[in-house]
């Protein structure tokens, strides 16, 4: 109790010499005559050769932590007059400019959320690698190459002697990830900063990257500080995390406690609002936080959180927790931490799944759409058959590069397809959207994935809502089309005042809800949604899922759902197909295509997706490789490049056929249900036990 | 304009970035808010705000009428005439202060015919793309080609040259111009997915063009329009001082420029201060389109 009142958080046991401290951190931002503060009072420490988690959404003053740190922040920021921040036992703040120097990229390096344009475009890899060393250690040109190739060895990349003589954008993301790890390690730092390094990536590129990241802290005993907006990532990578809000720190600890028993609302609310395994829209809504962050530099006079959480108090909005200790090494900035416990979850009320035959909406046949490019002709999806029934929710997943975005284009009519025919309704669909009628663009509509481009930010919400509704719904005129936006307002849970301001007064959640409102203006039939939520903060994405699972079941409508994130479309989708370099691999219901046997590429992006679900296994299996930057698609299987379970000649060779399992569901592969299914439960098995006994 | 939108429209499969959601874009707020406190902008407009209040009333500014004859000829600068004569004996300040409104009027017009044509242009070729496009940018490309004073000397002896003359052919060599800047712009914005939702609910081209993509894209046209205005004073000037503009009587600046050059040694106050005038305006809208671009980046 102490520790909390002297306003200085200390662990109980703190380790000798930490690599980094920072004690009572606080950043602000001028803004005019104005002082937006981002970060305040914030205090941690880490040790010499572990890891640090530092866990926020978008806004809470995560990066502003790593610029401090790299003493990079911009003009207009001001560091607050107590903040405290020593390395390696020397004060940073006060360090002069040719101290810092000598520190930077040497024994502090940084490695950024985007790989590509953190590399320099016109210098070969081998140029920028050997540099750190020709610079740090003063080693001779040739020695450095030396040290360089030995360098990306050692963080994996397959043939270093080759890379070396690329270009950036000649490498995959994953490898230019894998350059920009060589090079901070390069120095052998005392502390390494991870900024998002993994969210640009694909997920089976990310898990790749993460993999690396855990070996190599074992290896090099550095000091890593890794900044994330993912829990499940951090709580792989970290010993101890904290947890931003709104720029203070509410919640500190071991990774393993904290996401097993969290000691914050806020923690806990992250935690539950990530689809779970075994949780899906027929077993009830998902656990959602009400409301939206903050806006910066709104500093409320009590807890920040306190307008979102469920269980706050009067005193809890007008005065600020202090941080106090809630266990061994365990921080929380909550004064009713000891009634985490009792916030109940979401009550699951079960509905029964729409009784009656399928009615087949939109059957799509033998779909292809080619591009020219660069001379090359680069098939962007392939041969693709499938159906949507009526009222169902159709999950599509892959990879970026997959085709799915391609798909949906060619769906919605924005883009024509080479070949094959759609129909919707059993009637055939003439494909470009000037051609189409009104009655069927009313009909088919889509949801994108950024909502702050797919609003048009100089029309207020209502006049956006209006157009939709003078566009796609000819019922209603003058009057009667205001009420109807009104309505359309109301059925996505928008205050009538949003309707008046412009989208850029929004935040991410309530322009997602705008975007899917206007969707919905003309009672359609199929609403085509591409990665609807993964633009959006961890927080707010379960309630615009749960919005709509809610839409779907009130109006009968059916989704076809984009995503990479494979606990989403388990979590929403009735039936699921996977798509591979403009291929459909495989299909089926949800249930019988998330158990095995899979087609091994599903098999791959369900083990790389992190989970905090620990009891299962996921490590085992990982796709070699990238799938984009091949202009024509490899012979045979198109997955065997990368497929971990390759047979041999005939995966090269012969394209593989479609395999039905004893639960349904279709994949193409040359291995055989019952075969596969004894290999994926096999190995699933392998990792899960040291998994539980640790 | 098929083949076009599909090209674009493909490689829009986007990577999950929670990163940057969620943070706003200045856009519109900024400018209002930045511009006041631009010392940049600040200096131009007021110098500029000097020439365009002294064109509109230069009649209760001038000491004396600009077309008046003195008995004194090239006379130095003095207490009776605070800028001297020139070589027929007519007041170089009244001259200098009643020259700002031909300068003033045909730039400006020039102007603002060259923006309309362009904006027009660069919205339908940037958002159709296609042959339009193909065959519009050549044109463009063509006129670029062509070193503007040559154009200029074509067409106004031939076809001969009043101050109407002179605005038009400076706002249609302008149109491909200011449509090539325009027609960029466009280009960003139509990938945006605005564009597609009001393509999808059945929005009308040029009512996309008009209502969704011109109101976003204001920014770049303001600062390339404010850029035109001073190229247009320039130009208008160089044609009159290659007396292919503006003819005398006029006092407009760059004609007096030219006259009074054979006098430069013996009266260089005749060309010293029209020059003078002629550089403050140029300098001062071109002060302004920093000051402009600078908001409108931030």
């Amino acid at each position: 109790m102490t520790a909390g009142d002297q306003g200085v958080p200390v662990l109980p046991d703190p380790p000798p010499t930490p690599t980094l401290e920072v004690a009572d951190l606080s950043v602000s931002y001028r803004r005019g005559a104005r002082l937006c503060t981002v970060v305040s009072d914030l205090s941690f420490a880490i040790p010499p050769g572990s890891a640090y988690g530092l866990v926020g959404e978008s806004g809470c003053g995560k990066t502003t932590v790593a610029m401090s740190l790299m003493r990079y922040l911009p003009d207009n920021a001001v560091v607050g007059a107590g903040s405290r921040i020593s390395f390696a036992g020397a004060d940073l703040l006060s360090a002069g400019e040719k101290t810092l120097r000598a520190w930077r990229g040497n024994r502090i390096a940084m490695v950024y959320q985007d790989p590509g344009s953190a590399l320099n475009p016109s210098m070969h890899v081998a140029a920028q690698v050997a540099e750190i060393y020709q610079t740090h250690a003063g080693m001779s040109r040739s020695d450095a190459m030396a040290a360089a190739e030995q360098m990306l060895a050692k963080v994996r990349i397959d043939d270093p002697t080759a890379v070396m003589r690329r270009y950036p954008h000649q490498l995959s993301g994953g490898q230019q990830q894998r350059v920009m790890i060589a090079m901070a390690l390069g120095t052998n730092p005392d502390l390494l900063i991870l900024d998002e390094p993994t969210t640009g990536l694909d997920a089976t590129v990310e898990a790749e990257v993460l993999d690396l990241v855990e070996a190599l802290r074992a290896e090099f005993a550095t000091a890593v500080l890794f900044i994330s907006h993912n829990l499940a990532v951090v709580a792989r990578i970290c010993d101890q995390v904290g947890v931003l809000y709104a720029g203070r720190l509410i919640e500190q600890g071991p990774a393993a406690q904290m996401f097993r028993a969290p000691r914050h609302p806020y923690t806990l609310g992250l935690l539950r609002s990530a689809p779970r395994r075994g949780r899906t829209k027929a077993t009830g809504p998902l656990d959602s936080i009400p409301g939206s962050l903050p806006p910066l530099g709104s500093d409320p006079p009590g807890c920040p959180y306190a307008a979102r959480c469920p269980i706050a108090v009067p005193r809890c909005h007008t005065e600020l927790p202090e941080l106090v200790p809630v266990g061994p090494h365990r921080l929380s900035r909550c004064i009713r931490h000891d009634e985490i416990d009792r916030i109940a979850p979401a009550p699951s009320t079960p509905s029964s799944p729409v009784a009656g035959e399928p009615e087949v909406l939109l059957r799509i046949s033998n779909l292809t759409k080619r591009y020219r490019s660069g001379g090359y002709e680069v098939v962007a999806v392939s041969d693709v058959s499938f159906e949507v029934n009526r009222g169902e929710v159709f999950g599509l997943v892959g990879e970026s590069g997959s085709g799915k975005s391609t798909l949906a284009r060619c769906v919605v009519g924005m883009i024509d397809p080479s070949e094959g025919e759609l129909r919707f309704e059993d009637v055939p669909v003439s494909v470009r959207d000037r051609r189409r009628s009104r009655g069927l663009r009313k009909k088919i509509q889509m949801v994108f994935q950024n909502p702050d481009t797919a609003l048009n930010p100089r029309h207020s919400v209502g006049h956006i809502l209006r157009r939709a509704v003078a566009l796609l719904d000819g019922t209603v005129h003058g009057g009667a089309r205001d009420e109807r936006v009104a309505e359309l307002a109301a059925s996505v849970r928008l205050e009538p005042g949003h309707l008046l301001m412009r989208p850029g007064a929004l935040s991410g959640g309530l322009k997602q809800r705008v975007a899917i409102a206007r969707a919905f203006a003309g009672a359609p039939a199929l609403v085509l949604c591409d990665e609807p939520v993964s633009a959006l903060d961890v927080s707010v994405q379960a309630a615009i899922l749960n919005l709509l699972v809610v839409l779907q079941a009130a109006r009968g409508v059916s989704y076809i759902f984009i995503s990479h994130d494979m606990s989403v479309v388990r979590y929403l989708a009735d039936r699921v197909g996977v798509m591979y370099l403009g291929q459909l691999v495989e299909i089926g219901t949800t249930d019988a295509v998330f158990a095995p046997p899979y087609h091994p590429y599903t098999e791959a992006l369900l083990a790389a997706a992190p989970s905090l679900d620990q009891a299962v296994g996921r490590d085992r299996i990982r796709p070699r490789g990238n799938s984009s930057s091949q202009p024509a698609p490899p012979s045979g299987c198109r997955f065997h490049p990368r497929c971990p379970r390759q047979l041999g000649h005939i995966c090269r060779t012969e394209e593989p056929p479609w395999q039905l399992t004893d639960a349904g569901n279709r994949y193409r592969c040359h291995i055989a249900p019952a075969e596969l299914a004894d290999l994926q439960r096999a190995s699933a098995e392998v990792v899960a036990a040291p998994k539980s006994a640790r | 304009m098929t083949s076009a939108w599909e090209a674009t429209a493909a490689p829009a499969n986007g990577t999950p970035d929670p990163g940057w959601a969620g943070r706003t874009g200045p856009r519109r707020s900024a400018i209002g808010t930045a511009l006041p406190r631009s010392p940049t902008f600040l200096v131009g407009a007021a110098i500029l705000l000097f020439w365009i209040v002294d064109a509109a009333c230069w009649r209760l500014l001038v000491p004396y009428d600009p077309q008046r004859i003195f008995p004194t000829t090239l006379r130095a600068p003095s207490g009776e005439h605070l800028l001297g004569t020139d070589n027929l004996g007519r007041d170089v300040l009244s001259r200098l202060l009643s020259g700002a409104s031909t300068v003033l009027t045909v730039a400006p017009a020039a102007t603002a015919l060259g923006m309309v044509g362009g904006v027009a242009l660069g919205l339908a070729t940037g958002y159709w793309r296609g042959l339009l496009d193909d065959v519009a940018m050549r044109i463009v490309d063509a006129v670029l080609a062509f070193p503007l004073v040559i154009i200029a000397v074509l067409v106004l002896t031939t076809l001969g040259s009043s101050e109407f003359d002179v605005i038009v052919l400076i706002g249609v060599t302008f149109t491909p111009l200011v449509a090539r800047t325009v027609r960029s712009a466009v280009l960003a914005e139509r990938n945006l997915e605005y564009v597609a939702s009001a393509r999808l609910a059945g929005e009308s081209a040029p009512r996309i063009m008009i209502s969704e993509i011109l109101p976003n894209i204001v920014g770049p046209i303001v600062v390339e329009g404010t850029i035109r205005l001073g190229y247009a004073i320039f130009t208008s000037a160089t044609l009159s001082f290659l007396t292919l503009g503006i003819q005398q009587p006029s006092p407009d600046w760059g004609l007096t420029i030219s006259l009074g050059q054979i006098y430069l040694q013996v009266a260089p106050w005749m060309v010293l201060f029209p020059a003078l005038a002629l550089a403050t305006l140029v300098v001062a809208v071109n002060l302004v389109a920093d000051g402009l671009s600078q908001a409108v980046r931030a």
